[in-house]
């Protein structure tokens, strides 16, 4: 970039259905493991909800926490303060490291603290007034998750919480990009957290006939790509990554885990919650992404897909890919194992692309058994595919025709 | 001062804002010792009124200060 400036990302913290850090979750993943697993919450039967299945936390966050900070957090505070406090510590930072008014958080989240909201409505529902916690304001606010994170590690310089469905995640990073690119930042702690896996996220999601009911085969249900897919999994957690100006980050001795090279944002103007089939929208943010970095398509070795293992979902960006890039990216779908993770998921994914530049290998599809054949792309099946990757894009999209892409390249 | 209303209160507390219960004594001062925001003292409040069968409005909540002026405020109006 004629700016000079480089964003680089020097530490990774994550809270997953698949693990309770980045390495457990990595790990499963490549192993081909699933967080799906049946919903055992009593309000599953009162209402008697078709889904009966969700990707759920492998570590509770109440395991991790001290109880009275448990307990004046949202689910989805809490999880945004475990992941946040992984990725601090990974990227070797302390009380020193760093001015605070050149530190920034923006943690994006797509529903908020909805168990809170519904927690307090039943109570003073039920016993009044004198029941309702006074933090359930700070509880429910979506802003919640960052300016939790914001307010424990001090940060002055901006925080932030982009609320853009399923895109949030990515949009929160790509909005650290900006923060860094124009000078306001030297170190940005980014990313996006999520649980809501709740009575009327459940029901409503069911209710516009986006979930898989595939109840009796939980691991199977999420299965982007696949002929027989039926919808999305609900799933909760938190990805969380520090970024940092290049200069800033090599002149403190930081290990660098690759480069967050470009960035593109879209809106589709198109439907509140389908995306456009013709992939345009999408297709106009990867090729930002890409113009942004100063990466020619032609060094795009993988794109770390969205798919949520929604019917027209899918299919529509594998046009937009194959509009932006090319036919020859190699694909992958992690919802496949992870499940969605809304306002999480692009942090998570986000954070897996990173890994797959830093280590060559994509991660299967879990659960691609038949290839829909309106997908005309190389989607990695069945095992784990080693190739050595320059550059990688990852794709967020969200309800409301949101659309974020992720340029990632070697450190 | 009553040492069950004492033992009760530091139990509420410990369990709204992790203090140690032991720590808890009459000359503390909720915000300046213990540490405990007015979020939280709405919260021991009520939970308060509900384990001592005593009415705490807000002006009267506050004016305890301490540990000791809750006990006291508890004991002579329960």
């Amino acid at each position: 970039m004629s700016s000079g400036i480089e964003v680089v990302i020097t530490g990774l913290g994550a809270t997953t259905p698949l693990g309770g850090d980045v390495t457990s979750t990595w790990d499963a993943l490549l192993a081909g493991k699933s967080g799906v697993r049946p919903m055992t919450h009593d309000w599953v039967e009162k209402y008697d909800l078709p889904v009966k299945i969700a990707s759920q936390l492998v570590v509770d966050p109440t395991e991790v926490l001290p109880r009275v900070e448990a307990r004046r957090l949202d689910r989805s505070e809490q999880v945004a303060i475990v992941a946040s406090r992984q990725a601090w510590a990974d990227a070797g930072h302390d009380d020193d490291t760093v001015d605070r008014q050149r530190l920034a958080v923006i943690i994006g989240t797509g529903i908020g603290g909805a168990i809170t909201l519904l927690t307090q409505d039943d109570l003073l529902e039920q016993q009044g007034l004198r029941k309702v916690s006074p933090l359930t304001v700070p509880m429910l606010m979506p802003n919640g998750p960052a300016a939790h994170v914001g307010l424990e590690l001090k940060a002055q310089a901006g925080v932030h919480a982009p609320v853009s469905a399923c895109a949030s995640g990515a949009e929160a990073i790509a909005w650290a990009y900006r923060m860094i690119m124009s000078g306001e930042a030297d170190v940005v702690v980014a990313g996006g957290a999520e649980a809501c896996i709740t009575a009327i996220p459940v029901a409503g999601f069911s209710q516009a006939r986006t979930m898989s009911t595939r109840n009796d085969e939980p691991e199977k249900a999420s299965r982007p790509f696949d002929t027989a897919r039926d919808g999305f999994v609900l799933g909760e957690g938190a990805g969380v990554m520090v970024l940092e100006r290049r200069e800033f980050a090599e002149a403190r001795g930081a290990k660098i885990y690759g480069r967050l090279a470009g960035i593109g944002t879209s809106a589709d103007g198109y439907h509140i919650t389908a995306p456009d089939p013709e992939g345009v929208g999408q297709s106009r943010a990867i090729a930002a992404s890409l113009r942004s970095g100063g990466i020619d398509p032609s060094d795009v070795g993988h794109v770390n897909c969205h798919a949520t293992s929604t019917q027209v979902g899918d299919v529509a960006e594998t046009v937009a890919i194959r509009k932006a890039i090319g036919d020859h990216p190699v694909l992958t779908a992690p919802k496949g194992a992870l499940g969605h993770l809304l306002g999480a998921a692009g942090a998570v994914e986000a954070i897996v692309t990173v890994l797959s530049i830093r280590d060559g290998i994509v991660p299967q599809t879990l659960n691609l058994e038949n290839l829909d054949p309106a997908v005309t792309l190389d989607v990695v099946a069945g095992e784990p595919r080693k190739i050595k990757l320059e550059a990688a894009v990852n794709d967020s999209f969200g309800f409301g025709g949101h659309n974020v892409a992720l340029a990632f390249t070697q450190a | 001062m009553s040492d069950n209303v004492l033992s009760g209160l530091a139990e509420i507390v410990e369990e709204v804002a992790g203090v140690a219960a032991d720590d808890v004594t009459a000359e503390k001062s909720f915000v300046d010792d213990l540490d405990i925001d007015s979020l939280s003292m709405v919260e021991i409040a009520v939970q308060a009124e509900d384990k001592f069968g005593v009415k705490i409005p807000d002006d009267e909540l506050a004016n305890l200060k301490t540990v000791g002026d809750a006990v006291n405020y508890i004991t002579s109006n329960k």
